[in-house]
């Protein structure tokens, strides 16, 4: 009772006090959050982007009002000219916001076409250094597709690997490319797969690889992901080759649990699962940057021959808002969330035109509303 | 009444055709006219390898025997730790310029070294093949699967360029040339022109890698445009994989450079059926060797070699494409409708195909079925 009344009387000064002990800096906020009894709202970025991405967003904002999410949203949008000081459309006020929010939500973004501009998601990853992107794959009950008992996270290298960009051609008609693995990527992108198996209960981390043909590259990925599995011996961590797992996939996708893997492989492998449970339209994904940075987004396209008509399927970006509560901590809110979504999809009375039904975007949103 | 009689006799006529579906009719209405001396036996290098390599090559030594197919084999044993394939196997299957091959395992150091990339390289099989169809009877939850997987074999990411930078930063070269490239789709549009198909797609990831798979695409829109018949289209290989699992009727022959090919090949099979039952090959210029279309990387495991229970289908198939490569198809028709005719009955199947039979049980559904 004597640290109740010790609580309550110090209040405010908790937060300071737990961020003090709290040796990992990128959990302190949350932890502190949970403990002083008047949430201040969390701050976190919204970029509703391009064609349908303004209308997901609103949908977004509602269900999060509705389920009274303590998230405060600042929007920015993309501009019109470019930014000379990071050389893209996207303002250096929006990134700055990012990193000082450390979490953000990211509707589709359709890159203008030209020249002397770096593209917006790229500018993205390397202004952020987001190292991760994870993928969270899990078949949604109600929604058939030939494949019922998905549960995998796949887990890709953002940074280097095969595209690194660095191509060039040695004489006429010979090009080369480069593929660049380093020890400091891999252990990153591996720490941060244990870590997240072992905050989100998952059993078994499996890396995936083609270390039998390029020996030194995948190699020494694997050298790095056998080197952080020794930290939690009670993670199973298997090694499989791509060809077998791409085979067993499509096979047996049950048989998967978290995967890591590098650049290439990733983006492969993180496509064909999102096939595996209805496609792009239904996959949520988050970038997870240094310093703890979090930006989930939605990975389907802007859409615009259907935009502005309230026909578009707000899931992806919906089931990308709980990933990115479940990066902040805020389990319930994002359990109770997502159990409306799929809730919703289970029932089939209110489902876009993308699922096979004939609802629009606002009647989804307010049955999803409804269900919470 | 007119009106009415119509669906019945629809109805009439279909059920007619069904009872005589093709490959179950005894006598063909077509006839191969060989030239004097074609009957002659040929020799084939035969390679049994590794893990159920020796199994599944023996069962299709029993089954040529069966036929009195006018093939006889060399057998050369080779095994995947060697260092290097033997001399003496190299001039054989140069002779004979047509080799049949079970698996050889890949040791976890072996890379570019491996035996399978060597023999590739020796004999400059540029062109790997493996086609991935439904089998009559084998339920799949995909339909109307009939994908031809052409993937280029000697360079791209399997170049084997590697090396240390500094402690920590490894790089690895992916070579692509126009020579390869071109080479490889002349042979997907000769293919797909010869073999009757409509449309040859193209895997690339060229918005990233512009330049390498830039070139790649290049040369496959210059070959394209010498086959104005053929359909060709283009798609990123993460939508590929994306729409093989969803929607993989809209496929049918598919070039690829060396990974993408791997992969592609694999999941493809993976959603026909297995790679227990897809024939393929690797050919050149010269020669040709046969084996299983698809092994995602492995030999079978040892309990399968001990029971005896590996699925012999896949290289089943495969010599038969090898006996239409010598130009004996009459034997190969008979052979692919027997183990068609196995598979569909559904009595017979290995543990990969949902059943428990042995190898030596297929072995002799498919001697019985032989006529």
């Amino acid at each position: 009772m004597a640290t109740q009344l010790l609580r309550r009387v110090l209040g405010s000064r908790s937060r300071q006090i737990l961020s003090t002990t709290n040796p990992n800096p990128n959990l302190a906020l949350p932890i502190a959050r949970a403990f002083s009894s008047d949430i201040t709202p969390i701050t976190a970025t919204l970029f509703p982007g391009d064609g349908i991405g303004p209308e997901i967003a609103e949908s977004v904002k509602q269900v999060f009002r509705t389920a009274e999410v303590p998230v405060e949203w600042e929007e920015h949008y993309v501009g019109t000219e470019i930014d000379p000081r990071t050389q893209s459309f996207l303002t250096w006020e929006s990134l700055e916001s990012v990193r000082r929010n450390k979490v953000g939500l990211k509707g589709p973004m359709a890159t203008p076409i030209g020249k002397g501009h770096r593209s917006l998601n790229l500018t993205l990853r390397k202004e952020l250094n987001l190292y991760a992107n994870v993928r969270p794959c899990y078949s949604l009950p109600g929604y058939k597709t030939r494949y019922d008992d998905v549960n995998l996270i796949t887990i890709r290298e953002n940074t280097e690997g095969e595209y690194s960009g660095l191509e060039h051609q040695v004489v006429r008609g010979v090009v080369e490319s480069l593929k660049i693995i380093t020890r400091q990527a891999s252990l990153r992108v591996a720490e941060y797969a244990f870590h997240y198996a072992k905050t989100h209960g998952r059993e078994r981390v499996s890396a995936i690889h083609k270390a039998n043909i390029m020996q030194k590259t995948d190699g020494l990925f694997l050298k790095c992901c056998r080197e952080v599995a020794e930290k939690y011996p009670e993670i199973t961590y298997e090694e499989v080759v791509i060809d077998n797992c791409c085979m067993m996939l499509v096979k047996n996708p049950a048989a998967f649990d978290v995967l890591v893997m590098p650049n290439l492989y990733g983006d492969i492998i993180s496509d064909l699962c999102a096939g595996l449970i209805g496609g792009l339209g239904l996959t949520p994904s988050c970038n997870i940057g240094e310093g703890g940075i979090a930006l989930a987004e939605a990975v389907h396209g802007s859409a615009p021959d259907i935009a502005g008509k309230n026909l578009a399927n707000p899931t992806a970006l919906l089931l990308s808002s709980v990933t990115m509560l479940r990066h902040l901590e805020l389990h319930d809110k994002a359990d109770r969330i997502q159990n409306a979504i799929l809730s919703t999809i289970a029932e089939g009375k209110y489902r876009t035109a993308d699922l096979g039904g004939s609802s629009t975007t606002s009647d989804f949103t307010k049955a999803i509303c409804d269900h919470l | 009444m007119a009106r009415r009689s119509l669906p019945i006799l629809k109805q009439i006529l279909s059920k007619s055709s069904d009872q005589c579906s093709p490959f179950l009719t005894p006598t063909r209405s077509v006839t191969y006219m060989p030239r004097p001396g074609d009957g002659a036996p040929r020799a084939v290098t035969l390679l049994p390898g590794d893990g159920i390599g020796p199994l599944v090559t023996g069962a299709v030594e029993q089954v040529m025997e069966a036929m009195h197919a006018p093939v006889y084999f060399e057998k050369y044993e080779v095994h995947g730790d060697m260092k290097r394939v033997p001399e003496e196997v190299i001039k054989s299957i140069k002779k004979n310029k047509v080799c049949l091959k079970g698996g050889l395992a890949t040791p976890m150091g072996g890379g570019v070294s491996s035996l399978n990339m060597q023999l590739r390289r020796e004999l400059d099989l540029y062109a790997s093949l493996v086609n991935c169809f439904n089998l009559r009877g084998l339920p799949t939850r995909h339909e109307n699967v009939d994908i031809v997987v052409i993937r280029e074999n000697t360079e791209g990411e399997y170049s084997g360029l590697e090396h240390e930078v500094v402690p920590g930063v490894v790089e690895s070269l992916k070579v692509i040339t126009k020579f390869c490239s071109e080479r490889i789709a002349k042979y997907a549009f000769e293919y797909a022109y010869l073999n009757n198909r409509k449309k040859v797609t193209a895997v690339h990831k060229a918005n990233i890698m512009k330049l390498a798979d830039g070139l790649f695409l290049e040369s496959c829109r210059e070959v394209a445009t010498k086959y104005p018949g053929i359909k060709y289209n283009e798609i990123i290989v993460d939508n590929c994989c994306m729409q093989l699992v969803s929607k993989p009727e809209q496929f049918d022959v598919m070039v690829t450079p060396n990974l993408y090919g791997n992969l592609v090949a694999n999941t493809a099979a993976g959603i026909a059926g297995g790679t227990g039952v897809m024939p393929g090959g690797n050919v050149g210029a010269d020669h040709a060797i046969f084996e299983q279309g698809a092994s995602a990387g492995n030999v079978g495991n040892e309990k399968l070699v001990e029971q005896k229970k590996a699925n012999p289908v896949a290289l089943l198939l495969s010599s038969a494409m090898m006996l239409r490569h010598l130009q004996f198809p009459s034997f190969a028709d008979r052979l692919e409708t027997a183990v068609k005719r196995v598979i569909s009955e559904g009595k017979c199947r290995t543990k990969d195909l949902g059943g428990s039979s042995t190898t030596q049980e297929i072995v002799d559904a498919v001697i019985a079925a032989l006529e």
